[in-house]
């Protein structure tokens, strides 16, 4: 028998249940209850593509340190899945803890001997009190949780302030789940052991004025803030509730409080085609538009997505990744839509990205989209992913300058057409790339033109001239160009030892490449890194990369999509960049990046060596 | 198609409307569609419907999507902004173009392959919404500019130019029109310009859904005999219900009819409908009635033509969202950002 895991305020649970067994809201209430103790957690919801009956599972890392990434490994699994139970046991680390209901009897061969068992007759205490079907099952859920605040020592206080917040004004539940919860922790205080978990929760001050929130609903906000006033979109996983956000938020801030007439438009539309079409009609005609999806309803959209780049539409697309291709794995996570996001559409085309790494960035970013969508006229794509969009995740309180403004880019007005101001819709006036726009019905005669997605000479006439075309694509690079200083920057960390290596990461990775620097520093190997933000990279991209001997560059996909673009892109020697791909659906670990960033490492060494010798 | 440029100078004498613009300041560029194409006398009846109308053109978007037909608004409104947008997708950028900006007049104009084949599932969705838009279909049942394959309109057992017989059923846009909730339906024939302006003119007025289906002879691929969308199959079925004019303002009094022989619809904006009736007792506010006269005529081998179907109490889109009166493309910061404060409160409520 293995020792048991001891750890204070550093484990990781995870929950298996079934879905639709209204097992959420009590998971979510465990999370919370820590957070409110001020220790960080981060939980992840594993989930199938189905609504009721299948798997699912809701994995909390706790860590004082701060660590958001998932960890991998279980140590105290809660396992309410007989379904799932083989594969659940099996995770679970040596000298874990493993939680279920022991109203049935089990066989043996269904433990293992490395492992402390904590049996809880859920079921028959459920039986015992409630007579409802619906009460016996939500209700078992509180209850396990009642008995693992005792175990792990949770604050009593914290689950019924929650309880409070939640049920507020509704007495009823308020009492039932006050009820349950005491139920569970009855049980516990009088048949076992406190100290047969070892993995306590202590109070700490670690989590300070950070929010805890899914990145859908700040990515939708950010687009409240930031003045969309157009949504059109399609229901697909992970994306739908980005939307439904958008629609909560506007319901309550985007009506006139007098005429009660909402000054927003969202349309459900019948399908990805339609949904970025809606949203380039109303960027054509001037209003702030966006599109949530994820990677096949991107695929759908790249014909219209070329039209925009090309006839030059602004269009904000915000891309909560999944895992690919096709239907792939609807209610997983990975970063592989990035070249198809980045170079959507037949011919030479390339769109900006943007690539937040938490909420708090896809507030940021779905806001700043929105003005360099304007400002380029162009595409821009918010490139998040299920991991962000539909877990809660800690982070920085969201911020707004009041004093900021909409950059809505280069709008000719009546007046400066009237002032006799040239006017041509593809005319590059400034040397910049980017031409004026007008919007339709600003003059009566001044400013028309006819927007296609054939070529056109820069005052936006038909042309199939091989240098008229020419013109206008070597300018539409230029733009690109432009963007490189438009887009948020990437940011530097260096490391506490000079050295050779750098790592190049981006997006959701983000917290576990935290946490996997600190551990390759605890084994003396230092690794400078680079949080890219966007695309195109700037030139401080191709300055990190060549002032390092070898890049690692981390992502969630299997075929190293960005590293080929930096290569491609900076005309980097592919030789430089080193390969760090995670992708079997799962968000990317800290221990998985060390561990294969050591690896290389130790290899790399061996290699010049040798070469050393030779 | 003519390679000689308009003329730029108005000869003094031409009539102007209201907003003091003559016909010419409806046109656009030279068509450079085949001569005698029927999508020329439809963009003419556009001009013509538009200066009657006394619309300041800037106040148009015009949208069409691709093909020979989605060509057709460059020549005319040349003064109003135009977007030739992707094959069977000018539905959805109308809508988008049309929640940013609720003021203008949209004009969308697409063929039978644009919105019956590729773009049937856009066509669809835009009636189903209630758009407020006039949606000019030029219907000749074939690819004109791939070089005369069918579509999805050309009647089944439709000949084509080169000997090949159509086995598959044509879609009736205006009876599918009418099924998917637009409030206006009618359908013309390219060489009615008698017909044809009024019916756009009305279809403009309209504050919702309005769709014109206008059969419109392709002179280079389908306008030989066993086709039955050439000029004189057209002239020889067409079977229309009534007349319609377009009154400004108050209606004049009218003793030219007697009883049950004409209708005045009223519209929003003073406009009035005048229905002279051909088909006695056919009642284009009958939703049912339109559609089984317009299958009973099918089957007898005629085009039923005229104003179809007309809602007379329409709800577009705008009215079904609540949206606010003004444009959301003019909405600034102080209304659409709720600013730091109220962010404050919602980072509150997420601890």
């Amino acid at each position: 028998m293995s020792e048991p895991i001891a750890s204070v305020n550093e484990f990781v649970v995870k929950f298996a249940n079934v879905n639709g067994s209204g097992s959420a809201s009590a998971n979510e209430l465990f999370a919370r209850s820590i957070l409110r103790m001020g220790v960080p957690v981060s939980p992840r919801n594993i989930f199938p593509s189905n609504i009721q009956g299948l798997p699912t599972w809701y994995e909390v890392r706790v860590s004082e340190k701060g660590y958001l990434g998932r960890r991998g490994g279980v140590d105290l699994l809660v396992a309410m899945n007989p379904q799932t139970w083989k594969q659940d046991v099996e995770e679970l680390s040596p000298g874990g803890y493993l939680f279920y209901d022991s109203t049935r009897p089990m066989p043996a061969s269904a433990f293992r001997d490395d492992v402390t068992t904590i049996g809880v007759p859920l079921t028959a205490i459920c039986n015992a009190t409630y007579t409802d079907a619906r009460q016996r099952q939500l209700f078992k859920n509180i209850i396990y949780i009642g008995v693992l605040s005792v175990l792990l020592d949770i604050d009593p206080e914290a689950i019924e302030k929650l309880f409070g917040e939640q049920y507020k004004g509704k007495e009823a539940l308020l009492g039932a789940n006050r009820k349950a919860l005491k139920l569970g922790r009855d049980y516990a205080h009088e048949n076992l052991d406190p100290d047969l978990v070892k993995l306590r929760v202590k109070a700490a001050d670690k989590v300070g004025d950070r929010i805890f929130m899914e990145g859908n609903a700040a990515a939708a906000l950010g687009c409240v803030y930031g003045g969309a006033t157009v949504c059109a979109w399609y229901p697909i996983t992970p994306s739908s509730s980005l939307a439904e956000a958008f629609q909560a938020f506007c319901k309550r801030y985007r009506h006139n409080k007098e005429t009660g007439k909402a000054n927003y438009a969202i349309v459900q539309a019948e399908d990805e085609l339609a949904a970025i079409g809606m949203v380039i009609g109303a960027g054509w005609n001037g209003a702030r538009a966006f599109t949530s999806t994820s990677g096949p309803g991107v695929s759908l959209m790249t014909e219209f997505i070329g039209l925009a780049y090309f006839a030059e539409v602004p269009a904000v697309i915000i891309n909560v990744q999944r895992g690919g291709p096709s239907t792939g794995m609807p209610t997983r996570t990975q970063q592989a839509d990035i070249l198809s996001a980045a170079y959507a559409s037949n011919g030479d085309t390339k769109h900006v990205l943007l690539f937040p790494e938490d909420p708090r960035e896809c507030f940021e970013f779905g806001a700043e989209s929105l003005d360099l969508a304007d400002r380029l006229q162009t595409p821009v794509f918010v490139m998040t992913d299920l991991d962000i969009g539909m877990n809660q995740r800690l982070c920085n309180p969201l911020a707004w300058d009041d004093s900021r403004t909409f950059d809505r880019g280069k709008v000719m007005t009546a007046e400066e057409l009237d002032a006799g101001k040239t006017f041509g819709r593809y005319l590059d006036v400034d040397g910049d790339g980017i031409p004026f726009r007008t919007i339709p019905g600003t003059h009566p005669t001044k400013g028309a033109y006819f927007t296609r997605g054939t070529t056109k000479d820069r005052f936006a006439r038909y042309s199939e001239e091989g240098d008229v075309y020419i013109d206008n694509m070597e300018r539409l690079a230029k733009k690109f160009e432009t963007a490189k200083s438009l887009v948020p920057q990437p940011i530097v960390r260096h490391a506490k030892e000079q050295t050779r290596y750098g790592v190049i990461y981006f997006g959701s990775t983000s917290p576990a490449m935290d946490e996997a620097i600190d551990l390759l520093e605890e084994k003396g190997s230092h690794v400078n890194s680079m949080r890219l933000r966007a695309f195109p990279f700037p030139n401080s991209v191709k300055d990190f990369i060549l002032a390092h001997d070898k890049v690692f560059v981390v992502e969630q996909n299997r075929d190293a999509q960005v590293r080929g673009m930096l290569s491609n892109e900076l005309g980097i020697d592919p030789a430089r960049l080193v390969p760090i791909c995670h992708y079997d659906g799962t968000p990317i670990t800290g221990r998985f990046i060390a561990r294969a960033i050591g690896g290389r490492m130790e290899e790399l060494k061996v290699v010049s060596l040798e070469r050393a010798v030779s | 198609m003519t390679y000689i440029a308009k003329p730029k100078l108005h000869h003094p004498s031409l009539t102007r409307n209201e907003v003091g613009k003559t016909r010419r300041d409806y046109e656009g560029a030279i068509s450079t569609l085949c001569a005698g194409c029927g999508h020329d006398s439809i963009s003419a009846a556009i001009v013509q419907a538009c200066f009657e109308l006394s619309i300041e053109p800037h106040t148009v978007a015009k949208l069409s999507g691709i093909g020979c037909s989605s060509k057709a608004p460059t020549y005319f409104l040349g003064a109003s902004h135009g977007f030739n947008t992707v094959h069977g997708r000018m539905p959805s950028v109308l809508t988008g173009a049309n929640l940013a900006n609720r003021d203008l007049i949209y004009l969308g104009v697409s063929g039978d392959g644009d919105s019956a084949s590729i773009g049937l599932g856009q066509f669809a969705h835009l009636m189903r919404r209630g758009v407020n838009m006039t949606y000019i279909v030029m219907n000749n049942g074939v690819y004109g500019l791939t070089k005369g394959q069918f579509s999805a309109t050309a009647d089944k057992g439709s000949v084509a130019k080169k000997g090949a017989v159509n086995n598959d059923s044509g879609i009736d846009l205006a009876s599918l029109a009418i099924i998917m909730g637009a409030t206006y339906v009618a359908r013309s024939f390219s060489g009615d310009k008698q017909q044809l302006v009024p019916l756009i003119k009305a279809a403009i007025s309209h504050p919702g859904a309005a769709i014109l289906d206008v059969v419109s002879p392709c002179v280079a691929f389908n306008n030989h005999a066993g086709s039955t969308k050439s000029y004189d199959f057209v002239r020889e079925h067409n079977e229309t219900v009534n007349r319609l004019d377009v009154i400004l303002g108050a209606p004049p009094m009218t003793a030219e009819y007697g009883p049950g022989e004409m209708v005045e619809v009223p519209q929003a904006d003073g406009v009035t409908l005048r229905l002279r009736k051909i088909t006695p007792d056919y009642d284009p506010s009958d939703k049912a009635g339109a559609l089984s006269f317009i299958e009973e005529k099918s089957q007898a081998g005629e085009l039923a033509t005229g104003l179809l179907y007309l809602d007379p109490l329409p709800k577009d889109l705008h009215a079904n969202m609540n949206t606010a009166a003004e444009p959301l493309n003019t909405l600034t910061e102080s209304t659409l950002c709720p600013g730091s404060t109220v962010l404050e409160t919602i980072n509150a409520a997420l601890r």
